[in-house]
C-alpha cells in the first residue's frame, strides 16, 4: 500500500515504514477531550532534515513526544527504522524544549552531556576518561567547551540549548528529534546549531525539528511536514512548502502579506 | 559529659541510639536529596502521617494472635503497608481528579493521620494497650531501644542507601529532565515510585528514633543545606548524607547527655543549626555572600556616577557617593578635586561617550548586549576597536585610556 503512494509520487523517499527512521500511522493524542492531534500519519525521510511547522496549539510537539514515547497516546503506533521503539530507543537522540527543565538544577555542563553517555554507562559503571572525552569532543562540536565546568544556570539560553544539543550528540544516534531548537535563541547559536544538524546529515544521520521560523524553513530544511492537529501535507520543501499548503495549516492566522515574503515553493 | 556522649562512652543505651541514629541520618540524607531535587520534598510529610494507622493497626492484629503486640519489626512492616497505600492515595487522586498534589498531600496526610490518631486512642483503653508504647511513634522515644530494634535500623539504612546508589542515575535523569528520561526509554513513572519507597522505607525505619511528625526534616534539612556548597549533583548527594550522618549522631548524643531532652527533636535542631549557618556563610548562594556581591556592586555603580557628576562638573548630593570619592583620595575634605580625581573622572567620560557609540553601532552589537554602566571598555573590545572609535569622537587624544 505505502510503496504504490510512494510511485504515485514518485519519490523514493516515501518507500513506507519498513526503512523509514519514524513511521508514525494513525496518531492520536489528547488532552482531556480534544484531541491535540489526530489520526497523524508520518513518514520521515532518511538522511534528511525534515521540519514540523504549524501554528500555536497545532499539536507539534505533542506529536514528536507521542512518536517518542515521552507521553502515551490515544491511538496509533510509531516505528523507528521499520521495528518497534522499544528496541530501537539507541537510534534516536531528543533535545527537548529549553523550558521544560530547572536550570537551577546542581549540575554542570559536562554533567548534562554526560547524561547523554547513559545507556553506555549503565547503572553502575564508573565515568572513565575516556568517556569524559567523548563528552567534551561533542561540547566542541557546539563551540561550549569554555563553559564545561559551569553550573547550567550561568548559561543564556542560546548555550543552554546548545549544551542540549552536545548531550543528544554524546548519544551517537541515527535519528535526531529536536523540539524547537531556534526558539528564544541569539542568532550565533541559530547558526552554530543548524551547522551541526547540516553535519549530521552530511553523516547520513536524519533530523526532524519542530520549527517555528517560516523565513528560514526553506534555508534550513529539506523537507517540511505541516500539521495542524491534522496532517496537512508531507514532503520535500520544493513542492510541500507552498501558499496553499500554509493556508491550509495556519488559516486565516498568516496574512497574505507574510506568505508572500516568504520563499515558496511555486505551488 | 557532652564528649563522654559524642565518644560513645556514655552506656549502652546511648550507643546504640547514637549508631542507629547516624545510619538513619546517612540514608535519610541521601534518599532525600532525590526527593529534593524532584520537588517531592512534601510527599515525604505525607508518607510519614500516612504510617500511623499501620502502627495501630499492625499492634492490634498482633494482639489479636496472642502476642504482646510491641515486636519492631511487626509495628514497621504495618506502617509501611499504610504508608504505601497514603502513597498510591496521592498518585490516583493527581491522577484521576482535578486535585493537584498539594491539595492531595493535605488531604491524604490529615485523614490517614486522625486515622491513626483515633485507632492510638482505642489502643490506649485496652488492656494490652496501656505499656506499649505507641505514641512514642509520633515522636520517637528511645529509651528502651534494643539490640534488635538497632539493627534494624542499621540494616534498613544500609539497604536503602544501595538501592540508591544502584539507581542514582536513573534518578537524577529524572529529576533533571523527565522528559529527555523517558525519551531515553526510562519508565519515569517506575522511577518515581522508586524515589518515593526509598522515602517511604527511610521513614519507616525511622519511625523509633525520630518519630513520624519529625522524620521529614531528616529528609528535607540535609539536601538543602548541601545544596549551598555545591553545584554539582554527586556533591549535593554525598554532603547530604554526611550533613543528615553527622546531625544524627551529635544529636542522639546530646540527648543521651542529658536526659530530659528528646532525641528526635535535638536531632531536628542540630541539623537545622547546620543549615542556618549553610544559609548565612555558604560561598556564593549564602545570604552573607549574596549581601557582599550587592554591596560590591553598589559601590561600583556610585564611584562611576561621582566621577561622571565629577567630569561634567555637576554637583553631587548624595553622601555615600561623597564618602566613596574622598576615601578614594579623588575628592578632597573640602570638595576640592584632585589631579588624580580629574583624571578618573575624564576617563569615566571619555568611556561613557564611547560606550554610546558602540551601543549605535550595529556591527558591534555583541559588544554593546554587555552594556551596564560599569565596565570598562578595554574588556569588551580590542585596542584598535577604541582607537577607532575615538577616532569617531574626535576631540583631545590621550586621555584616560
Amino acid at each position: 500500500m505505502s510503496i504504490a503512494l510512494a510511485t504515485d509520487h514518485g519519490s523514493p523517499t516515501e518507500l513506507g515504514l519498513d526503512q523509514s527512521p519514524l513511521a508514525v500511522r494513525g496518531m492520536t493524542v489528547s488532552y482531556g477531550q480534544k484531541p491535540a492531534v489526530f489520526s497523524v500519519d508520518m513518514t520521515v525521510a532518511e538522511g534528511a532534515m525534515t521540519a514540523i511547522i504549524g501554528p500555536n496549539g497545532a499539536g507539534k510537539s505533542t506529536l514528536l513526544k507521542a512518536a517518542l514515547g515521552v507521553i502515551s497516546p490515544l491511538a496509533g503506533r510509531a516505528t523507528v527504522y521499520g521495528k518497534a521503539l522499544k528496541g530501537q530507543r539507541h537510534r534516536i537522540a531528543y533535545v527537548p524544549q529549553r523550558a521544560s527543565v530547572d536550570w537551577d538544577f546542581p549540575t554542570r555542563v559536562i554533567d548534562v552531556v554526560q547524561m547523554g553517555l547513559y545507556r553506555e554507562l549503565g547503572l553502575l559503571k564508573r565515568v572513565r576518561a575516556k568517556h569524559v572525552a567523548k563528552a567534551m569532543a561533542c561540547l566542541d562540536r557546539v563551540g561550549m567547551t569554555d563553559f564545561a565546568d559551569r553550573q547550567i544556570g550561568q548559561l543564556s539560553g542560546g548555550q543552554q540549548q546548545r549544551v542540549f544539543l552536545a548531550r543528544a550528540l554524546a548519544q551517537g544516534a541515527d535519528l535526531y528529534l529536536l523540539d524547537e531548537p531556534f526558539a528564544g535563541v541569539d542568532a550565533a547559536t541559530e547558526k552554530a546549531i543548524i551547522s551541526v544538524l547540516k553535519s549530521l546529515k552530511d553523516e547520513g544521520k536524519t533530523v526532524v525539528a519542530v520549527h517555528h521560523d517560516l523565513a528560514t524553513v526553506a534555508e534550513y530544511f529539506d523537507r517540511v511536514f505541516l500539521i495542524n492537529t491534522r496532517k496537512v501535507a508531507e514532503g520535500p520543501v520544493a513542492t510541500t512548502f507552498t501558499a496553499e499548503h500554509l493556508n491550509a495549516a495556519y488559516g486565516g492566522r498568516l496574512a497574505m502579506a507574510q506568505i508572500d515574503q516568504l520563499d515558496l515553493a511555486a505551488g | 559529659m557532652w564528649l563522654d556522649a559524642l565518644t560513645l562512652q556514655l552506656g549502652y543505651n546511648a550507643t546504640l541510639v547514637a549508631l542507629g541514629a547516624m545510619f538513619l541520618g546517612v540514608a535519610a540524607g541521601v534518599t532525600g536529596t532525590f526527593l529534593f531535587l524532584r520537588k517531592r520534598a512534601l510527599v515525604s510529610d505525607a508518607i510519614s502521617h500516612a504510617t500511623l494507622p499501620g502502627v495501630g493497626i499492625a499492634f492490634m492484629l498482633m494482639v489479636a494472635l496472642g502476642g504482646d503486640g510491641r515486636s519492631l519489626l511487626g509495628l514497621l512492616l504495618g506502617s509501611a503497608v499504610s504508608a504505601g497505600f497514603g502513597l498510591l492515595c496521592i498518585g490516583w487522586l493527581t491522577r484521576f481528579t482535578r486535585l493537584a498534589e498539594d491539595a492531595a498531600i493535605g488531604a491524604v496526610l490529615s485523614v490517614f493521620f486522625g486515622f491513626g490518631i483515633v485507632l492510638l486512642t482505642i489502643i490506649q483503653t485496652m488492656t494490652a494497650g496501656r505499656q506499649a508504647g505507641l505514641e512514642g511513634f509520633l515522636l520517637g522515644s528511645t529509651a528502651g531501644m534494643l539490640w534488635n530494634d538497632a539493627m534494624i535500623i542499621v540494616v534498613g539504612g544500609v539497604l536503602t542507601l544501595a538501592v540508591v546508589m544502584a539507581l542514582r542515575r536513573p534518578m537524577t535523569l529524572v529529576a533533571f529532565d523527565p522528559e529527555y528520561a523517558a525519551a531515553s526509554g526510562l519508565n519515569v513513572a517506575r522511577i518515581d515510585l522508586a524515589i518515593m519507597g526509598l522515602a517511604m522505607a527511610v521513614t519507616v525505619v525511622g519511625l523509633k528514633i525520630v518519630g513520624l511528625i519529625l522524620i521529614v526534616a531528616m529528609l528535607i534539612i540535609p539536601p538543602v543545606t548541601a545544596r549551598f556548597w555545591s553545584d554539582r549533583t554527586d556533591r549535593v548527594v554525598w554532603l547530604s548524607g554526611a550533613l543528615g550522618g553527622v546531625s544524627a549522631f551529635v544529636g542522639a548524643a546530646l540527648s543521651a547527655a542529658a536526659p530530659s531532652l528528646p532525641t528526635g527533636p535535638i536531632i531536628v535542631l542540630v541539623s537545622f543549626a547546620f543549615f542556618a549557618l549553610s544559609l548565612l556563610f555558604a560561598p556564593s548562594r549564602g545570604v552573607l555572600a549574596a549581601f557582599l556581591r550587592h554591596r560590591r556592586f553598589q559601590r561600583r555603580v556610585h564611584m562611576r556616577q561621582g566621577l561622571l557628576a565629577l567630569a561634567q562638573g555637576q554637583p553631587i548630593y548624595e553622601g555615600f557617593t561623597l564618602r566613596l570619592l574622598r576615601r578614594a583620595g579623588l575628592v578632597e575634605k573640602d570638595g576640592v578635586v584632585t589631579d588624580q580625581g580629574k583624571a578618573r573622572a575624564a576617563k569615566a567620560l571619555r568611556d561613557e561617550k564611547r560606550w554610546e557609540l558602540v551601543r549605535a553601532d550595529q556591527a558591534l552589537e555583541g559588544a554593546a548586549a554587555l552594556y551596564d554602566g560599569l565596565r570598562a571598555l578595554e574588556t569588551v573590545l580590542t585596542s584598535d576597536q577604541i582607537e577607532e572609535i575615538d577616532r569617531r569622537i574626535g576631540g583631545p587624544k590621550g586621555v584616560g585610556a
